[in-house]
C-alpha cells in the first residue's frame, strides 16, 4: 500500500515536473513568437513611407508626435525629470540637446562609410562627447546661469539614450541632410516634452511661469511638484495621457525590444527583453 | 571630523540623502527597465556598484594628476566616458575569461551600464565634490571611492525596495491608461517621496 502511494505520487511529481516543462517551453515559443512579430509588426502608414520621412512636416511630425523621444520611445529619462524643476531650464537643457543631436547625426552619417562596425560606438560616443564639450563650453561662457542650473546633466547629455540611439538606428543609415533633419526633429520632439513637464512642475510648484510669478498659484504652491516624487508622477501623468491619445488614433504602443533603438546593441534582446 | 566618521557619513548619505535615483534622477532607464524581478534587480545593482566604484577608482587620479596638472579640465567629458567604455569593455572580456561565473551573471548588464547616467555622474560629481582645492589626494581619493560604494549601495536599496514594490502591483487592478509606465512612475514617486523623510538624517 505504502509502495503504491510513494509510486503514485513520484508519478504525479514526475507529472507536474513534465507539466511545469511543458508550460515553460509554451511560454518561451509564445515569447519567441510575440518578440518575433513585434519585430515583423509593420509601422503604421505614416511611419513607414520614406516621403513622409523626408518631407520637413513628415519628418517634424514624426519627431514631435508619432515618435516622441521622451513620451513615446520613453528614451532620455533622466533629464527629463531631472531639468523640468523650471520651463526655463528646461528649454535650455531641450536646446542644448538639440543642438548636440543635430551636429552629431550630421558627423556621424558623414562618416558612416568610413567607421568600421566593429568599433562605431566608441566612434560614435566620441564624436558626441567632442559635441557635448562645446556646448558645455559655449553654455558656460553665454549662459552661465543656465550652466549652474542644469549643473552635471549638461555633461550628461553624451550618456543620453536618445543621441546614441538616433546615431545607431538612423543617421548611420541615411544622407547628411536627412539626419539633420532626424536630429532636428527629435530635439524639437525632446524640446516640446520638457517644456509641457517644466510648465507643470513650475506652475504647481513655484506658482511661477518662466520666472514670472502667477496671481493665485504663487501664493500656495504645492511643493511636492518641484521636488523628486513630483517629476516622477508628472512623467507617469503624461505618459497616460500620451499612451491615452495614441490609443485613440491607433498607434502602437511600444513594448518589447523591436522598439527598442539599443536592440542592436543590448544583449538582453535574445533573452526576451529588459521588461 | 575623523576620517572614519567621514567614510561612514559618505555612505549613509549616499543610501539616504542623496539617493542616486530617487533624489538625483541618475540610472533611472535601468531602475524603471530592469526593476521587474527582483533577481535581475540585484544582478543589475551589483554591476552598477562594481562598475561605480572601479570607474571612480580610475577616473578621480586621472583628474588630479593628468587634466588638472596639464590644465585640460574642459577635456573632462570625452576622457571620462572614453575611458568609462574602455573599462568596461576590458572588465567583460576578463570575467569572461577567468571568471565564467560571474560573467554570467553580472556580463549581461555591462554594456548597459556603459551608458548609464549614474556612472558618468558618479565619476563627475565626486571630482567636483572632492575637488584638489578642498582635500589632501589621498584623502580626497578615499572619500570618492566611498561615496561611489555609498552611491552604488543606494542604487541597490531603491532598486531592491522598488522591484518588491513593482511584484505587489502584479496583482492589482490598474486602469487601462495607466498600465505599464504610467503606473510604475507614480509607484517610483510615492518610493522617492518616502526617501524624502530622510532629508537631514545626515549631516554632510
Amino acid at each position: 500500500m505504502a509502495k503504491k502511494t510513494i509510486s503514485m505520487r513520484r508519478d504525479s511529481h514526475e507529472e507536474s515536473a513534465a507539466v511545469i516543462e511543458e508550460a515553460q517551453a509554451v511560454e518561451q515559443t509564445e515569447a519567441e513568437a510575440i518578440l518575433s512579430e513585434a519585430q515583423a509588426e509593420p509601422l503604421p502608414a505614416a511611419v513607414k513611407k520614406p516621403s513622409a520621412g523626408s518631407t520637413f512636416a513628415g519628418a517634424m511630425k514624426r519627431g514631435v508626435i508619432l515618435e516622441n523621444p521622451v513620451l513615446r520611445l520613453v528614451l532620455g529619462t533622466c533629464p527629463t525629470l531631472a531639468t523640468t524643476t523650471a520651463a526655463s531650464n528646461a528649454i535650455g537643457m531641450g536646446i542644448a540637446a538639440t543642438l548636440v543631436l543635430i551636429c552629431s547625426n550630421t558627423v556621424i552619417s558623414l562618416l558612416r562609410n568610413i567607421i568600421p562596425d566593429k568599433v562605431r560606438i566608441p566612434a560614435y560616443i566620441t564624436i558626441i562627447a567632442s559635441f557635448v564639450s562645446i556646448v558645455q563650453m559655449l553654455v558656460k561662457a553665454f549662459a552661465p546661469a543656465l550652466d549652474e542650473s542644469l549643473g552635471i546633466y549638461l555633461p550628461l547629455i553624451v550618456v543620453n539614450c536618445i543621441i546614441l540611439g538616433r546615431a545607431e538606428m538612423y543617421a548611420s543609415k541615411h544622407a547628411p541632410a536627412l539626419s539633420a533633419l532626424d536630429g532636428l526633429a527629435m530635439g524639437v520632439g525632446f524640446t516640446t516634452a520638457l517644456l509641457c513637464m517644466g510648465t507643470i512642475r513650475e506652475v504647481l510648484g513655484a506658482g511661477s511661469l518662466f520666472g514670472a510669478k502667477l496671481p493665485i498659484l504663487s501664493g500656495q504652491p504645492i511643493l511636492f511638484f518641484s521636488l523628486a516624487p513630483g517629476g516622477f508622477f508628472v512623467f507617469g501623468m503624461l505618459i497616460a495621457a500620451a499612451n491615452k491619445l495614441s490609443k485613440k488614433n491607433n498607434l502602437p504602443v511600444r513594448n518589447g525590444c523591436g522598439d527598442c533603438p539599443a536592440a542592436a546593441t543590448c544583449s538582453l534582446s535574445g533573452k526576451g527583453g529588459c521588461k | 571630523m575623523n576620517m572614519f566618521r567621514m567614510i561612514v557619513t559618505i555612505i549613509l548619505a549616499g543610501i539616504l540623502t542623496n539617493n542616486y535615483v530617487l533624489s538625483k534622477f541618475l540610472g533611472i532607464c535601468p531602475f524603471l527597465g530592469v526593476s521587474k524581478k527582483l533577481d535581475t534587480a540585484m544582478g543589475m545593482s551589483a554591476a552598477v556598484i562594481f562598475v561605480m566604484v572601479l570607474s571612480t577608482a580610475v577616473t578621480y587620479p586621472i583628474q588630479r594628476f593628468v587634466l588638472e596638472a596639464l590644465g585640460l579640465e574642459y577635456l573632462q567629458t570625452i576622457v571620462f566616458i572614453l575611458i568609462i567604455a574602455a573599462l568596461v569593455q576590458l572588465v567583460e572580456i576578463v570575467l569572461k575569461k577567468y571568471i565564467p561565473a560571474l560573467h554570467a551573471s553580472l556580463g549581461v548588464y555591462l554594456p548597459l551600464i556603459t551608458t548609464n547616467c549614474a556612472v558618468l555622474g558618479c565619476a563627475i560629481l565626486v571630482t567636483e565634490d572632492y575637488s584638489s582645492g578642498a582635500y589632501g589626494f589621498g584623502e580626497g581619493y578615499v572619500y570618492a571611492l566611498s561615496c561611489a560604494f555609498g552611491s552604488g549601495v543606494g542604487f541597490l536599496v531603491a532598486m531592491a525596495i522598488f522591484a518588491g514594490v513593482r511584484k505587489r502591483m502584479e496583482s492589482c487592478d490598474i486602469p487601462e491608461t495607466l498600465k505599464g509606465l504610467p503606473i510604475t512612475l507614480v509607484a517610483a514617486s510615492l518610493v522617492a517621496m518616502s526617501f524624502l523623510g530622510f532629508a537631514g538624517v545626515v549631516h554632510m
